[in-house]
């Protein structure tokens, strides 16, 4: 009996370990299939075609320039709405929401997480997308603005859990300390509660980023799907088309293997390795929220 | 007669922390071996050797024999499983399983394939008795360990040890945290198992040590500074460090 | 000067105290109102023909069964996948592994997995599971890319999960005899099981609303029978709606509210299960 339990014990723990490492496999096989479909573009499409600012495959125009753009632009713009409501959200919960008022928000904050993409976008185009045209009094409601729009709330689960956890983290002595000092709770947060969460909350600000560049159906749905440059201001209140959306709504259409096949993936690429960069920033430059940051990302 | 003896043992944990310092003694059969001394002295260290429980632990150097009836259990060859069912160790907050009283008890000889239900049922009493609290649970064995008090739970702990049968007992500070009435009875079931068990305590004062004692060892920063008869130990010992632990001077 | 000073102070923090929650009352707000109002207006598009019947009249008419029972078999075949893959590794990272390079390694490639924009892990299971190992574009193909993409969810949940048992109980297991796996499956199993089932819910309900792994996985328009195997594509509820509110010209506005409430009520219900379960398990956890 010992000896089929020691068999046993060995086969479980070298099945439990093979499964520990699967992750890094899963990664090495993304990258290499990316690679694997994406490379060749380099060698079909010159640089030329490639850098500049003309996507039109059907005429061999493979200019990525504008659907970086595009991401760029919509990115921001999501940014400039996550950070700020997600870091207030996370404040407002961790340092001056009641009790009972947290039970409430943190769920729902889970359920915005949950929320499928493509839901946002329908709403995005049914309502959000309308109401801002009339609004803001222009041509189409499907813009880079509405997809920031959506996109930010998107963001927002994303910041709120990781700034939450990095404010949760900071040792109740700290703001006790302040209290005693005569600062007033709002002194606190802002002199001492955030400063110490400084470098949570920049991981929660470069996954809720890493988030929105990689989000596809909801920008797919509400930007327009233009493949114009975005180069200034008012491109914000004008159709674009990020690379996510560009890769979801081409590559049902092209031939497997065809230089439009290819580009594709090559774009699949430069999105891997933007995602990676992010990550292992976020990742090194924290590890107190280093838990939390990886259940929650993306 | 001897049933441990351990020679030259040392020990170092990882993180540098306390550590055992060529300990060498003999541990006598069927008696109550008291490790005392101020904490960090390596007592705790040295029952986690005697059932390999340092195995969990990254322990960065070990050397040294311990022989358990001539055999050394520190070999890489050493069935630990076995080890650790013939060296039953009781810890110094009752840690009752998440589970019911009975199964608490029944968790260690499931494990070792035991599966007729009269001969669980059996252990389940007759290790309650000897841990001296059937009559307090007997009733509501199916009930969550958890529900008992701290001074039951101890004691459950002690049973579920004893369902296996050991040889040996371990015991780190097993009333450290149990009113003095629990502790009495802890104290008094120890009394009882040292005729068919080899017991060694570590106790969580000096009071206690020279309560139970039959033989007592001084522990210091991982040295052992006396070991010998524990009655003699409390009223005439023969190093001076030791006195002065006795006596209160420090620890 | 020190009064002055003193309710100055305090209207400035009246008035931040004020914005920070405003601001948290404007990120909340609207995902309860979306949720409210697909309640609201899909609600009377839901009749036993919508949920049993089969799409007719270029999908404009009709029912969406096919698209109910695909994403229900996605995430079956997620689940087959990704639950005993997350949650061995979730034990080998709390219960096995030591903290050494290789273990920094894993988390690395954990941390990139979750941040791996959807839309590339469906190009990357286009790459592997429909072309080079030919399942095509199957519900095989689409549950495996789902599948990876739910992994760092499950594993980084269920490790919280099994951390969280007291490592007191496992230095007791182990002393009475019990191997490390009979501790674990044991004890520490046991303990973090509601745990577990959260996360493993939390991953499943993503992987149930995503669109984008989908697209080239696995995903069709418009099916006239329901998939007879795992090598059949599948319509899926959320592919469905991005189908027919963007690419079905003169689609009746109430059969989109109705498969958006659908897919809502689908992933709220797995929400809300989790929610429950993790607040019913710490209620009642004793350590």
């Amino acid at each position: 009996m010992e000896k089929s339990l020691n068999w046993r014990e060995f086969v479980i723990t070298r099945a439990v370990k093979a499964s520990g490492y699967s992750a890094i496999v899963f990664v090495l096989l993304i990258f290499f299939f990316l690679m694997r479909e994406g490379l060749p573009a380099i060698g079909e499409v010159s640089a030329g075609n490639l850098f500049s600012i003309r996507w039109y495959p059907i005429e061999d125009y493979f200019g990525i320039l504008p659907l970086i753009t595009g991401s760029i632009i919509v990115t921001i713009g999501a940014t400039l709405i996550a950070v700020p409501f997600g870091i207030g959200t996370a404040v407002y919960i961790s340092e001056i929401a009641p009790r009972w008022m947290r039970e409430v928000l943190k769920p729902l904050v889970e359920l915005l997480g949950g929320l499928p993409s493509v839901v946002l976008g329908f709403l995005g185009i049914l309502i959000v997308s309308p109401n801002l045209r009339i609004l803001l009094d222009l041509p189409t409601g499907l813009t880079a603005f509405t997809g920031s729009l959506l996109l930010g709330g998107i963001a927002v689960p994303t910041v709120v859990s990781v700034a939450e956890d990095a404010l949760d983290a900071v040792p109740r002595s700290y703001r006790e300390g302040a209290w005693a000092l005569g600062a007033t709770p709002w002194q606190t947060i802002w002199r001492v509660t955030l400063p110490a969460a400084k470098s949570g909350v920049l991981t929660a600000v470069m996954l809720g980023v890493g988030r929105a560049i990689g989000e596809t159906m909801t920008v797919m749905m509400v930007t327009g799907n233009a493949p114009v440059l975005a180069t200034k201001l008012g491109s914000l209140f004008a159709p674009v088309r990020t690379m996510t959306a560009t890769i979801a709504a081409e590559m049902g259409e092209v031939a497997n293997g065809s230089v439009h096949y290819h580009t594709l993936f090559l774009i699949g690429i430069i999105l891997f390795l933007i995602s990676l960069t992010v990550n292992v920033l976020a990742s090194s430059v924290v590890f107190r929220t280093k838990k939390r940051a990886e259940r929650i990302l993306s | 007669m001897n049933k441990i003896i351990i020679e030259n043992l040392s020990l170092q944990y990882s993180d540098g922390t306390e550590s055992l310092k060529g300990i060498s003694m003999e541990i006598r059969q069927n008696a109550v071996t008291v490790l005392f001394g101020p904490a960090g002295g390596g007592k705790s260290t040295l029952l986690r050797c005697l059932n390999r429980l340092n195995d969990l632990t990254e322990v960065r150097s070990n050397s040294g024999r311990i022989l358990i009836d001539g055999e050394d259990i520190l070999d890489p060859k050493t069935d630990v499983i076995a080890l650790r069912r013939k060296v039953g160790m009781v810890f110094a907050r009752p840690v009752t399983l998440p589970m019911s009283i009975r199964e608490n008890i029944t968790y260690g000889l499931e494990l070792a394939g035991e599966k007729r239900r009269a001969k669980l049922n059996e252990a389940v009493e007759r290790s309650l008795k000897l841990a001296a609290i059937w009559d307090e649970v007997k009733d509501r064995l199916n009930e969550p360990a958890i529900a008992l008090s701290g001074g039951q739970q101890q004691r459950v702990c002690l049973a579920r040890v004893l369902a296996l049968q050991p040889e040996i007992i371990l015991l780190d500070e097993p009333t450290s945290g149990l009113d003095p009435i629990s502790t009495g009875k802890v104290e008094a079931a120890l009394y009882e198992l040292k005729k068919n068990f080899t017991v060694i305590l570590v106790p969580h004062s000096v009071q206690q040590a020279a309560r139970t004692a039959d033989h007592a060892a001084f522990f210091l920063q991982g040295e052992l500074i006396e070991y010998g008869d524990g009655k003699k130990m409390f009223t005439a010992p023969k190093q001076k460090k030791t006195e002065d632990y006795i006596m209160g001077r420090f620890g | 000067m020190m009064k002055l000073l003193a309710r100055n102070r305090h209207s400035v923090q009246r008035l931040g105290y004020g914005l920070i929650t405003l601001m948290a009352m404007v990120t909340v707000v609207p995902i309860v109102g979306t949720v409210l109002f697909i309640l609201f207006k899909g609600g009377s598009a839901i009749s036993w023909e919508f949920l049993t019947g089969f799409p007719h009249d270029g999908m404009r008419a009709g029912g969406i069964l096919p698209a109910i029972v695909g994403t229900l078999y996605l995430t079956i075949g997620t689940a087959i996948f990704s639950v005993p893959l997350g949650i061995a590794a979730a034990i080998y990272l709390s219960e096995y592994a030591s903290d050494n390079r290789w273990t920094r390694l894993i988390r690395l490639a954990i941390i990139n997995l979750a941040g791996i924009p959807s839309v590339v892990y469906g190009l990357f299971g286009l790459g592997l599971f429909v072309l080079f190992l030919q399942f095509g574009t199957s519900i095989l193909a689409a549950s495996l890319t789902l599948s990876i993409m739910t992994l760092p969810v499950i594993i980084s949940t269920s490790e919280e999960a099994l951390r969280s048992v007291p490592q007191s109980f496992r230095t007791v297991s182990i002393s009475l005899g019990a191997t490390r796996w009979q501790t674990i499956r044991r004890i520490v199993l046991k303990e973090a099981l509601p745990g577990i089932l959260t996360g493993v819910i939390l991953g499943l309900e993503r992987a149930a609303g995503e669109t984008a792994p989908i697209l080239f996985t696995g995903a069709a328009f418009f099916l006239p029978r329901l998939p007879q195997s795992p090598f059949d594509a599948t319509m899926a509820l959320p592919y469905h709606l991005f189908v027919i509110s963007t690419q079905v010209p003169e689609m009746p506005i109430q059969i989109q509210y109705g498969t958006a409430l659908v897919l809502l009520i689908f992933v709220l219900t797995m929400n809300v299960i989790a929610t429950v379960i993790r607040s019913r398990a710490r209620a009642k956890r004793q350590w």
